[in-house]
């Protein structure tokens, strides 16, 4: 379970957002939306503990968080802007790089499963700097299928997918949140996440 | 389905860690092998640069044979230093390697390792043939080498320390060199000194033992104070 | 709670470690003159003249107290760094950012001092002596961490970063001052070496004491200036200091 109590951030001396509190129970979503700069990356960034709040605080399964507290870091998936990839490697080497970072299996069939549930085995064995956006987007995506952590934190995950991605997408999210995983995530687009589905908190 | 696959992954150990990163940018190293070469080219070019400025006396070249050998090896190694994080950095690799559940000094000994074996290593190997240019013989070039071999992975480990302060910053590359060439004062020191010991006719284990010294003590800590800082950066 | 511990994180605010800095100033500046009064009039007029070096050895009252601040002020920069990064505490790293320009003034000195000794002393300006190579590297190490945190806008990660950077200066100033000395021998034996000062007469051991805690006092004095203004500067979004500037004009 994952809590929010009076968090406020700010970046350089700006004051970014003030007394942001929410709550979240296994199997539910927190939708981020709100302008450019209001901050959506910083709080899932503290979510992450990549930073730390200038005010308030976290809480995961009841612990005060930390920045890069072990229990964090063993409990939260976060993926965040850039897609975190290796142009010299091919996509499944990648995926493979990225599950492994994160302690996830990574044999030849379930990382083949993986990118092929984000239709991406045509470009298995392409390096990554011939992909396209979408394409970069999905294969960093696809270690949602390898690697398995209560807490998913994406920033812009829909970003440069098209309808089928942002399909495969919620597919993934709503299979998560089935099993009681918890997500926050800040997207520009709507989710076809099927109605009522996910809370939102809007930002500034 | 259970909650067993919900459950965090167990706390990484730190020699997973270390083997992950080290096979990762061994092999990204590999696939662009340009890279590789610049670095002892950079080497050689520093090192005929010094009797073309100071003539080819071989007494000359004789004496200051040990400190242009470590000095230019020092300034190569500065020049791949930027790239250790940098590149991680931009592309959001750090951020997940920062946020894996295997301890952070661990990978990154992992990275520096794998940077010393593409740089320091082939450079203190090459070393002996550059010597023969300055008329170092026998026993000071082994010691030279060796030398080299000890020192350099000190030269990567401190300069990891810098590297992850400056990421980043624009003043980057010049500034990263003012913070560390204090910090590699004692290893030119004790490695060129070694090879003018064994050139004086007394031994060089005083010399040899320190840097290995330096070694072992950069190789605990400077793992952990790089890891502060590419936090710092981070955040 | 014992009395004495709240009193001094009371002063763990740079607004109000503000105030107290002012007076503290004040105080240290006075007491810094009185001692260096005294101790220069010692050191130049009232101590002999040296058998050997005639009256060129004077200048050691400077240059000696300068190095010695020198390193003391890296010593102390480096603690408030590592308070800093212990309690995560913003006025502990306005304090090691106000101490550094001191303690490189005092590390010019040393080295430029040493120079205009040397020159008259021994015959050259620069001997590479241990001493004085080892104060030029440490004028490096505090060139290093005032280029460090210049070129870091977030000031919070100027802190942490130029934090590290000084404790991981301070575990290897000693390892450096050892290498040197060991270079040192090797190549130069025991010739030139600006620790061969004069033989001390108590009145000269007195004159330097005296001129040591002026040097002391002087720093202490600078940096309460130098701090409060760093602290209007980075705190001059609070409602205190917007007052404060007000207030002064």
């Amino acid at each position: 379970m994952l809590e929010a109590l009076a968090l406020s951030a700010r970046r350089g001396s700006a004051a970014l957002f003030d007394a942001v509190s929410f709550r979240l129970e296994p199997g539910q979503v927190l939708l981020l939306s709100g302008p450019n700069g209001s901050g959506k990356t910083t709080l899932l960034r503290i979510a992450a503990g990549l930073t730390e709040c200038a005010g308030g605080w976290l809480e995961w399964r009841g612990v005060r968080t930390a920045p890069f507290d072990a229990g964090l870091r063993s409990a939260a998936l976060f993926i965040g802007h850039a897609p975190a990839l290796k142009d010299d490697f091919t996509a499944e080497e990648n995926l493979a790089s990225l599950a492994s970072l994160h302690g996830a299996t990574t044999d030849h069939a379930a990382l083949v499963a993986a990118l092929s549930v984000w239709s991406l085995s045509g470009q298995r064995a392409l390096p990554a700097r011939v992909l396209s956006q979408g394409q970069r987007r999905r294969t960093s995506l696809a270690r949602l299928q390898l690697v398995s952590r209560p807490l998913w934190l994406l920033d812009e995950p829909a970003a440069a997918l098209d309808a089928a991605g942002a399909a495969t997408l919620a597919d993934t999210l709503t299979a998560h949140l089935a099993r009681g995983g918890i997500a926050v995530i800040a997207t520009h687009q709507d989710l076809p996440l099927g109605a009522g589905v996910g809370r939102s908190l809007r930002l500034a | 389905m259970t909650d067993a696959a919900l459950q965090p992954a167990s706390d990484g150990g730190a020699w997973p860690g270390v083997a992950w990163a080290l096979r990762r940018d061994l092999r990204l190293a590999l696939r662009s092998k340009a890279e590789l070469g610049v670095q002892l080219l950079f080497y050689t070019i520093i090192v005929t640069l010094f009797p073309l400025g100071i003539g080819a006396d071989p007494a000359l070249l004789h004496a200051l044979a040990s400190g242009v050998l470590w000095v230019a090896a020092l300034l190569a190694s500065l020049l791949s230093l930027p790239r250790l994080f940098a590149v991680d950095f931009a592309d959001g690799t750090l951020e997940q390697i920062a946020l894996s559940p295997y301890p952070l000094p661990a990978l990154i000994s992992g990275k520096i390792l794998a940077h010393w074996l593409t740089t320091g290593a082939p450079l203190a190997l090459l070393s002996p043939l550059l010597a023969l240019q300055f008329g170092l013989q026998g026993l000071e070039l082994a010691v030279l080498a060796l030398g080299l071999l000890l020192g350099t992975p000190t030269l990567s480990l401190l300069g990891a320390v810098g590297a992850a302060l400056t990421l980043g910053l624009r003043a980057g590359g010049a500034l990263l060199a003012l913070l560390i060439l204090p910090l590699y004062v004692p290893i030119l020191i004790f490695g060129a000194g070694a090879v003018e010991a064994m050139r004086a006719g007394l031994g060089a284990g005083a010399e040899l033992s320190l840097l290995a010294a330096a070694l072992l003590a950069a190789g605990v800590g400077a793992p952990l104070a790089a890891a502060a800082a590419v936090r710092i950066a981070l955040d | 709670m014992n009395s004495r511990l709240v009193n001094w994180f009371r002063y763990a605010s740079p607004a109000s470690f503000f105030p107290l800095a002012g007076r503290l100033a004040v105080w240290f500046a006075v007491a810094a003159a009185l001692l260096a009064g005294v101790g220069l009039w010692l050191g130049l007029v009232v101590a002999p003249s040296d058998a050997q070096q005639g009256d060129a050895y004077r200048i050691i009252f400077i240059h000696v107290p300068a190095a010695w601040m020198s390193m003391f002020v890296y010593l102390v920069m480096a603690a408030w760094c590592a308070m800093s990064l212990t309690f995560n505490a913003r006025l502990s790293a306005m304090m090691a950012q106000a101490l550094a320009p001191t303690g490189a003034l005092f590390t010019v000195i040393a080295l430029w001092t040493g120079a205009l000794w040397g020159r008259p002393a021994w015959g050259t300006y620069w001997a590479w002596d241990a001493r004085m190579t080892s104060e030029l590297i440490l004028l490096f190490l505090y060139l290093g961490y005032m280029a460090l945190r210049q070129a870091i806008d977030d000031p919070r990660r100027a802190d942490r970063a130029s934090a590290v950077l000084a404790l991981v200066g301070v575990v290897n100033v000693p390892i450096i001052y050892f290498s040197v000395q060991w270079w040192n021998t090797l190549h130069q034996g025991a010739s030139v070496s600006l620790t061969a000062a004069p033989r001390m007469a108590t009145i000269m051991l007195t004159a330097m004491l005296l001129m040591a805690f002026a040097a002391w006092f002087y720093a202490i004095a600078v940096t309460m200036v130098r701090v409060r203004a760093i602290i209007l500067e980075r705190e001059r979004r609070t409602a205190w200091a917007g007052a404060f500037a007000g207030a002064a004009q």
